[in-house]
């Protein structure tokens, strides 16, 4: 086997053993079902309080979806973290030679699962709380802009949670550093929910250019993280 | 992952020869010269800041080497220290433990980095007596001398050939202290080799096969305890 080959092996192997340990260590401290889905309920029913009107909350759910699932991320991306440096398990990775890369995607995977599993939850809660009208039709259109929205999240929440690790005041500086960059997800992620809601009635086919910002905004984040993680961690 | 193979042609572990590592500006080694053969369990002494850890950081191939020669387990520090990383194992203040899982999943994630089977696994786990009652325990419930073993565990499941421990008593209580140093008698025994920095000198002394005085970034042979 060449040695690239090699070495991607090694980056995958190390990727499915990252994100595996990262689910079952969710699974046994349930942070997610516990703390970060309550919290973003929370937020959520805060938010019909505030606006208080059935007809404007139908219009903005879109939007508070989106930013109660931003909130969240701040709260995993810093337990994501908190878990690998609560006994310098981080360092540890490092000072094995566990390729960076790999730890980069793994963490990434595993955040990206949990966040599919809260957005899911919150837009059944907007169907809910907000009257949100949901068709069938925008199904495909949700779903994918779930899933690129989830991935760039996780990827910008990854690599800047690992920036973060190390520094002190790590709490606030993660939402310093993290919410001006997913501007972008929250934009093309609430437009193109819309759409699949058929919010004031904008067509379906309006939300899928807003899903190209997506795709890229992952993809751009996605190879950043996994080229810039390592020399992150080791500064 | 699997760790890059290297046929040592001796029994030597460390050998550095006038070696110099920076820390900023400042040259925390300022010409080591030692050798360090297999299954020796060597004890690093000295005041703090005297370069202790550094050394240790040097040997485990986290700093670079600056001027000098140095190869530890036949790989040299100055082309190849990533590669080094693979084969030894580090353990500081922290434990590298995930408070969560449990020790047998402890020990298999650390084991599956490179590439461990289960039963090298089984195998570590029974080597540090954790095969018993404490191997479904999540590391949460485990007492501070439970936990370092665990984290002993681990590079064993690795497959760590050289253990580097700064200051491994740090925390543990009298019985944890005993089940460590039988821990770290007993690896030596099986081959591995051991390079502890201690402030605790009587206790790391009873345990140390030789003493090695590390002052002002250089080193002196101070023989058997």
């Amino acid at each position: 086997m060449s040695n690239s080959l090699k070495g991607s092996s090694t980056v995958i192997a190390t990727a499915r053993l990252i994100a595996a340990k990262d689910l079952r260590v969710e699974l046994r401290s349930r942070v997610l079902l516990n703390q970060v889905l309550p919290f973003a309920l929370i937020v959520m029913v805060m938010f019909a309080f505030a606006l208080d009107s059935d007809a404007v909350l139908e219009r903005v759910a879109p939007g508070l979806v989106w930013l109660a699932t931003l909130f969240s991320v701040l709260v995993m991306v810093s337990r994501s973290f908190a878990v690998e440096t609560a006994d310098g398990a981080l360092d540890q990775l490092r000072s094995a030679g566990v390729p960076a890369t790999g730890i980069f995607i793994g963490k990434m995977l595993a955040l990206m699962v949990q966040l599919m599993v809260l957005v899911a939850l919150l837009v059944g809660a907007a169907v809910v709380l907000y009257r949100a009208s949901f068709s069938w039709a925008g199904g495909v259109l949700l779903v994918t802009t779930a899933i690129a929205a989830t991935c760039g999240l996780a990827a910008v929440g990854t690599l800047y949670g690992g920036l973060a690790a190390g520094a002190k005041g790590r709490e606030t500086l993660l939402p310093l550093l993290l919410l001006p960059v997913v501007a972008p997800v929250l934009i093309g992620a609430t437009r193109a929910t819309e759409s699949a809601f058929g919010t004031n009635g904008i067509a379906i086919s309006e939300g899928w250019p807003w899903l190209g910002l997506l795709a890229v905004f992952a993809v751009l984040f996605s190879v950043a993280g996994a080229v810039a993680f390592g020399p992150l961690l080791d500064d | 992952m699997s760790p890059i193979a290297h046929e040592p042609d001796t029994d030597v572990v460390i050998d550095l020869s006038d070696a110099v590592a920076v820390l900023g500006s400042f040259p925390a080694l300022a010409g080591v010269t030692m050798v360090v053969r297999r299954g020796e369990i060597v004890l690093l002494r000295g005041p703090n800041g005297a370069g202790k850890t550094t050394l240790l950081r040097l040997c485990a191939g986290l700093i670079p080497l600056e001027r000098g020669q140095g190869q530890v387990l036949g790989i040299d520090l100055k082309n190849d220290r990533e590669l080094v990383r693979h084969r030894v194992g580090v353990i500081g203040h922290n434990n590298g433990l995930y408070a969560d899982l449990t020790v047998t999943e402890n020990v298999r994630f650390w084991g599956r980095t490179v590439g461990a089977s289960a039963a090298e696994v089984d195998a570590a786990l029974h080597r540090m007596g954790l095969d018993g009652r404490l191997a479904d325990l999540p590391v949460s419930r485990l007492s501070a001398g439970q936990k370092r073993r665990t984290a002993l565990a681990g590079l064993v499941a690795r497959r760590a050939e050289l253990w580097l421990l700064d200051e491994p008593h740090a925390g543990l209580d009298a019985s944890g202290r005993d089940e460590l140093d039988q821990v770290l008698k007993m690896a030596a025994a099986s081959g591995a080799t051991v390079m502890v920095a201690s402030h605790e000198l009587e206790r790391a002394g009873q345990l140390a096969t030789r003493q090695v005085e590390v002052v002002a970034g250089q080193v002196r042979e101070l023989g058997a305890p």
